[in-house]
């Protein structure tokens, strides 16, 4: 399975396509819609931009996740910034320390099913945002007649 | 940069070609800007079919480049936002109210008819 993990370096605007890309590329290998790919590279996008915008330099990182016989793909995005000292306000519709709309993070949140944002200041800023995947009927059959033995 | 702008009448029509960098995005607007002017074009239709993923930067610039074609005397319509990416952009809650949108590019040279048409009549 370390094939599937996918680690893009964001040093500029540039870096943004080739992120959203993998992402979806990634979801979509992993068996997401084509509409839930869709929201996992518009998520990436979003906190890849913000690295951009506020560290200028960053990494993310793209896994799959298998917990509680759920599939999920997790994205990290970790810069070693300044970081954010109101990480609740950061995460608020709006607010925005640079002229932005401040739609960037709560978007990204609002895109993924799990969201959580790390930061301290002087210590850099590690965002974590989890989709899950629903499972079709096949997969259930087969894991019930797998559990059956 | 992977657009082309091609000019059909009175509009100008914008297709993107591939996903844009930020850059590109922005160039696109002060290209469309210069040639309202240098074209003397009533209508922009930007055509975003190749664009799969939509986030709050090009949405917003979408809509400044509606507004800044607005200020130079032309109407903008987008055409094309593909169904995931509508998705997307409706859970983002983003502002889109200066965009005006049409499925294709047979709508969208309707839509402006209509409003150039709508001018005339308001200004009589």
């Amino acid at each position: 399975m370390h094939d599937d993990e996918v680690r893009v370096t964001i040093t500029s605007d540039a870096d943004l396509v080739p992120a959203r890309s993998e992402g979806r590329a990634l979801a979509q290998r992993l068996g997401f819609s084509r509409t839930d790919a869709t929201l996992i590279a518009t998520a990436i996008s979003e906190i890849a931009r913000n690295i951009v915008v506020h560290v200028g330099r960053g990494e993310i990182h793209m896994r799959p996740l298998y917990e509680d016989k759920r599939y999920g793909l997790v994205v990290v995005a970790r810069d070693a910034g300044r970081g954010i000292p109101e990480t609740d306000a950061a995460m608020e519709h709006g607010f925005t320390s640079r002229g932005g709309l401040g739609l960037g993070l709560p978007g990204a949140r609002r895109l993924m099913d799990e969201f959580e944002i790390d930061s301290k200041p002087g210590q850099g800023t590690t965002v974590t945002m989890t989709k899950w995947r629903f499972r079709d009927e096949l997969e259930r059959l087969r894991e019930r007649r797998g559990q059956r033995g | 940069m992977s657009v082309t702008i091609l000019r059909q009448g009175d509009y100008l029509v914008a297709s993107i070609q591939s996903d844009l960098t930020d850059a590109e995005v922005l160039e696109l607007r002060d290209q469309l800007s210069e040639r309202v002017g240098l074209y003397r074009a009533r209508g922009i239709v930007v055509d975003v079919t190749a664009l799969d993923v939509i986030d709050s930067f090009v949405a917003r610039s979408l809509g400044s480049i509606a507004v800044t074609a607005r200020l130079r005397g032309a109407d903008t319509v987008i055409v094309g936002i593909q169904p995931d990416v509508a998705i997307a952009m409706v859970q983002f809650d983003l502002n889109l109210e200066p965009l005006i949108t049409a499925l294709d590019l047979d709508e969208a040279r309707r839509l402006l008819d209509g409003r150039t048409r709508g001018d005339g009549e308001d200004a009589r």
